[in-house]
């Protein structure tokens, strides 16, 4: 613990931090222990091709898209809050939380990650995937196995069955509805290590 | 021949005597009507057997309402009760169904093997930490605690069974505690819980069997042995293992011969099916001559082999293989059942209240316990914790069934209480599958355990469902944590690389996104199909799918041919020109096989849906005494650019048709 407190200590604004995000002490030790190791050049901040170093993250089919969900827009370069507050998305929902709709979301709840997975594919930001923005995210993850026009065929079919007012794109409230019997929080959580 | 038999008296009236006599050879005619049972007696009884107990499944469904709240497996042995009780009181033996021979080698592997080919195997492999934790330890736990504390209720006077020792009791225990795969399958089956649950009692019932064989082997080498030595209780370790992945082996080992077999079964599609079965029965019985888990052998094979398999046969042969899989389980289960009915009659029991009742007790106490222990400590490695709903059922849920009664049958003879022991098994039998059969829907229901929906297949569920998968694995990666997608992504590209090119056919690997979405319109396709043939008009009515030959890409003339389904079997050549209503020559072949040609002037209406279908219905009118016809035809838009009533358009273009599935089925 003596070691855990002497990190917390290096790190400002941790109460903020973990009041935000809801990790625990162990949680920001060890992921600020990560953040040092991916940060080689000790400037306290991450750019993209710290973590293009990480290998098995380069070989993601959407790697790239991950890596930039990390940069809000017009920023080169992450520091720890930023990096925290974005894995914070993928903590476990909180199961006792009381439903205040006064209240702004936490990082962590549903609708929060369904944001998250939402943005990965809107790279433009205006709020609706459109063809080619599905397209694109769909060459990338089935890679050599099809040929362009089963490509075609296949996001046509998507926008169809999701698009409810017909303008050819799937906005967040229908991304959200055709996701609506999928159990987000078991599939987007990640039992963080201590 | 036929016997007479001649009752005749001495002449003095004093004796008789009966005399048999073969009729004279000369006097007999030839016989017009003979009747030879003996011959056929065997298979006519089963076949007998079998329907009966078909029947009864057929009555039970004539009351929904019976079938949603009792289980299928308690009304069936209700009936074999009933017959049980009519076979008793006419003092006739039932057929030796659930003896040890046939039981486990003819009436449980269909069970299994269905367990297994159905097997959701994506679910399954996230949690076989889990199930493999239930079905070993918990298992384990439950046999030497329901041992125990059943030799500690022996020693209390009152029940009158103190002559059963700690050996016969571990013996008794190990038996009545593994959770049974027919009883458990046939009441989960009708309930939806939500996945995690279910694939781990699915699971749990199915990989027991490797501990349940190594106790019952130990325990009853141990029972007739005078002393035990600590060497003993480390080989019986031992044996664990060798049961466990040995069974895991043969099971893999069959699995990839009989997908190595398909490879080649091009040229042979009819008996494609028959290497499946043959393959699991193989695997099946091979562990039965190791005497190691035939249980887990034949699951495993399934696993193995009903990827590639699928991929290599024809699909008519997948469709034959999951059907006649699932009607052999069925026919297995039914028979099971009724015969755990029939045979509660006739065998002979002892009764002792004591004993039955803290069996009952002990087993329900000491699975609930198992469960809360077992669980606690495996839920922080799963992403997914139990909470206490989910425990409950998980324990409530441990049925026991027709495989601990089968293997008390088996008990050899030199154990004094065995009578008390069969008994005890069918109470054990009848209070688990009765009564938490019936009332674990209504439980469920009552304390709101989070369900499943079932019909998540949507082609956006499934996009999106694998772009949170990489998304998962890429953050995992990122926090550098062991991924649990870092096996299965090992695998998958071993898979790829390696067995796949040695075990298919053709090799094309394909992502579950682009199956699903080939899946769907297919689907779409039979729909479509089939609200259409409902349509039937008077005459015949023919969906037909065209193939469009252009003639010239600048001309809208095209020549089709199409063959169609219909009552009557219609070729129909329709020649159509631009612009212009298509003249449709119909060569319609009765039934009577009469050959009428008829002229026909169709008009045509297409509807296009979202774009992504179109539907053009024609109508064409025939003189008289000609069959009319209504023709569907589906378009696909990436290829279509002609309708042949468009007045605006004189020239069409037309590419030839090339796609995947029925997806496209071009109408020029």
């Amino acid at each position: 613990m003596g070691s855990t407190n002497s990190t917390l200590s290096r790190i400002p604004n941790v109460e903020e931090l973990m009041q935000e995000t809801g990790f625990t002490p162990a949680h920001i030790v060890r992921l600020y222990d990560r953040f040092e190791a991916l940060d080689k050049e000790k400037t306290g901040h991450l750019r993209p091709q710290d973590f293009g170093a990480i290998n098995r993250l380069a070989m993601n089919p959407i790697g790239d898209r991950i890596i930039g969900s990390f940069f809000s827009t017009g920023q080169e370069t992450v520091d720890f809050h930023s990096f925290v507050r974005i894995l914070a998305h993928f903590r476990p929902a909180d199961k006792n939380r009381p439903k205040d709709p006064s209240m702004p979301q936490p990082v962590n709840s549903r609708t929060s990650k369904l944001k998250f997975a939402f943005q990965l594919y809107d790279q433009d930001k205006d709020g609706k995937i459109s063809r080619a923005e599905l397209l694109q995210v769909l060459r990338s993850m089935l890679e050599m196995q099809v040929t362009e026009e089963q490509l075609e065929s296949i996001a046509d079919r998507t926008i169809q069955e999701a698009d409810l007012d017909k303008d050819d794109a799937i906005s967040f409230e229908e991304f959200r509805k055709s996701l609506e019997k999928v159990n987000i929080d078991h599939k987007m959580s990640i039992r963080f290590l201590r | 021949g036929k016997l007479d038999c001649v009752l005749s008296y001495s002449d003095d009236f004093k004796h008789r005597s009966i005399v048999y006599s073969f009729p004279d050879a000369e006097n007999s005619n030839l016989p017009v009507f003979t009747m030879n049972y003996a011959r056929i007696q065997v298979p006519f009884e089963v076949t007998l057997w079998v329907l009966l107990a078909s029947f009864a499944k057929i009555g039970f469904h004539v009351y929904h309402k019976i079938t949603f709240w009792v289980p299928e497996s308690c009304l069936l042995i209700s009936i074999g009760l009933m017959v049980g009780a009519i076979m008793h009181s006419v003092h006739e033996e039932p057929p030796a169904v659930l003896s040890y021979n046939v039981f486990f080698l003819f009436m449980l592997p269909p069970i299994v093997l269905e367990s297994g080919y159905f097997i959701p195997t994506r679910p399954f492999f996230e949690n076989v930490g889990t199930v493999l934790w239930f079905a070993v330890v918990g298992t384990l736990w439950n046999s030497i605690g329901i041992g125990m504390s059943l030799y500690a209720v022996c020693q209390i006077e009152a029940f009158e069974v103190q002559d059963i020792n700690l050996q016969e009791n571990m013996l008794f225990a190990a038996i009545i505690s593994a959770v049974d795969p027919v009883a458990v399958l046939s009441v989960f089956e009708d309930v939806s819980v939500n996945e995690q649950l279910y694939i781990v009692v699915f699971g749990e019932c199915l990989f027991n069997d490797a501990v349940t064989v190594v106790l019952y082997n130990m325990f009853n080498f141990v029972a007739e042995m005078p002393e035990v030595e600590p060497v003993d209780v480390f080989l019986g370790v031992a044996r664990f293992f060798v049961v466990g992945l040995g069974g895991m082996g043969f099971g893999v080992i069959f699995g990839f011969v009989a997908s190595f077999t398909t490879r080649f079964t091009s040229n042979v599609r009819e008996i494609e099916p028959l290497f499946i079965f043959m393959y699991s029965y193989l695997a099946y019985l091979v562990a039965e001559l190791f005497s190691i888990s035939s249980i887990m052998a034949i699951v495993t094979c399934a696993l193995t082999m009903k990827y590639y398999v699928e991929e290599n046969v024809s699909q008519r042969s997948c469709t034959t293989i999951r059907h006649v899989v699932k009607m052999l389980g069925t026919i297995s289960e039914t028979l099971i059942f009724f015969f755990l009915g029939v045979v509660t009659i006739t065998t002979e029991h002892e009764w002792n209240w004591g004993y039955i009742m803290f069996t009952l007790l002990l087993a329900l106490v000491w699975r609930g316990l198992g469960v809360l222990v077992l669980t606690q400590i495996i839920n922080p490695f799963r992403t997914i914790p139990f909470n206490f709903k989910d425990q409950f059922i998980l324990g409530y849920g441990g049925l026991r069934g027709a495989i601990s009664f089968a293997l008390v049958f088996t008990l050899p003879d030199s154990i004094g209480r065995k009578k008390l022991f069969v008994t005890t098994t069918i109470c054990m039998i009848m209070f688990t599958v009765f009564i938490q059969g019936i009332s674990i829907r209504p439980l469920i229901e009552f304390i709101n355990v989070r369900r499943t929906n079932r019909n998540l297949e949507t082609i956006n569920v499934e996009i999106h469902s694998r772009l949170i998968e990489h998304t998962i694995a890429g953050v995992e990666d990122l926090c550098g944590q062991w991924s649990h997608y870092y096996w299965k992504d090992k695998f998958l590209k071993f898979n790829n690389r390696i067995l796949r090119k040695i075990l298919i056919r053709d090799n094309r690997a394909e992502s579950s996104i682009v199956a699903l979405y080939k899946k769907l319109e297919l689907q779409n396709a039979m729909e479509i199909l089939d609200t259409v043939s409902g349509d039937i008009n008077a005459g015949s009515s023919i969906v037909s799918l065209q193939y469009v030959y252009p003639l010239s890409h600048s001309s809208a003339c095209f020549l089709s041919l199409s063959l169609s389904l219909s009552r009557s079997l219609s070729l129909a050549c329709s020649l159509s020109l631009a612009c212009s209503l298509s003249l449709s020559f119909s060569l319609s072949l009765l039934l009577a096989f009469s050959l009428s040609l008829s002229l026909s002037l169709s008009l045509s209406l297409s509807v296009s849906f979202c774009g992504l279908v179109t539907l053009s219905v024609s109508l064409s009118l025939c003189p008289p005494g000609c069959l009319s016809y209504t023709s569907f035809h589906i378009v696909h838009p990436s290829s279509l650019t002609h309708y042949p009533f468009n007045l605006n358009r004189s020239d069409g273009y037309l590419r030839n048709p090339e796609g995947f599935g029925l997806g496209s089925i071009y109408q020029g």
